[in-house]
């Protein structure tokens, strides 16, 4: 369409940063029941941080990452002496995943992500129509 | 070239306006989830407007600023009064810009058939039909 960054950079780009943020909510649930035998070690949730990329003066933008961050979430700490990971006064360290959190946020990541293909596909089939003009 | 534009009347501009704001529209989409990102819309009444009625403006020193610098800036802009800000400070409205981005298309749509008649009625004539 219009030089510089068409619809389908911004898009594209778009869904592969929603792409990101559904990865690391599906790598926090899948870590939602790990147990660790020290705080440290505990599992904490990762954050994908979203960045405005403008387009010159255009006021074009689209989405990027700047980067995955582990947030410093407190690990819950739970009484379990007889548990084989417990630590030396018989507690294990649950990883700090908010399970209902997570999927709220895979919900919202699976909705904006399919606003994003809407927006190709109507790219699409405008640019298809401009092709075909004056036939 | 000229009056081939004036054959075609606002729908050219029109077609291009129309192709930019759907442009900003969806970066306003991709943006829905990033924080601090303020959506914003093209003016298209008073671009349109700006191109139908036509009249350059002339400068008469060339430490005047032109017309067009302004036009082309990011004055052209406007952001969008979000009916409630999220607290991210993100003022993107899903509903809002989908609802543009509908009407856009379809309008985009609406002026390439215009010029599609402007075309075949052009054709028509070159051919003496």
């Amino acid at each position: 369409m219009a030089q510089g960054m068409s619809l389908f950079d911004i898009a594209g780009r778009a869904m592969s940063a929603q792409l990101v943020r559904l990865n690391t909510s599906a790598s926090n649930l899948a870590n939602a029941g790990s147990v660790a035998s020290s705080e440290a070690a505990a599992y904490r949730p990762l954050k994908p941080v979203f960045q405005t990329m403008f387009e010159g003066a255009s006021g074009k933008a689209t989405v990027g990452i700047a980067g995955v961050v582990t947030t410093n979430a407190a690990p819950q700490r739970r009484y379990e002496p007889g548990h084989p990971l417990a630590d030396g006064d018989g507690y294990i360290h649950l990883s700090a995943v908010d399970p209902n959190a997570e999927l709220v946020e895979m919900v919202e990541t699976a909705r904006q992500y399919r606003n994003n293909i809407e927006v190709l596909e109507t790219a699409k089939s405008l640019t298809l129509e401009t092709l075909r003009l004056g036939r | 070239m000229d009056r081939l534009d004036r054959f075609f009347g606002v729908h050219g501009t029109a077609l291009t306006l129309r192709s930019e704001r759907m442009g900003l529209l969806a970066s306003n989409i991709a943006n829905a989830a990033t924080p601090h990102y303020k959506a914003r819309d093209l003016d298209f009444a008073r671009l349109i407007g700006g191109a139908s009625s036509g009249t350059p403006l002339t400068t008469t020193s060339s430490r005047h600023f032109s017309a067009a610098a302004e036009a082309g800036s990011e004055s052209r802009l406007r952001y969008r009064a979000p009916v409630q800000a999220s607290l991210d400070g993100n003022t993107v409205e899903l509903a809002t810009e989908q609802l543009a981005f509908a009407e856009t298309a379809l309008r985009y749509r609406s002026t390439l058939s215009a010029l599609n008649g402007r075309i075949s009625s052009l054709t028509s004539a070159l051919k003496g039909e």
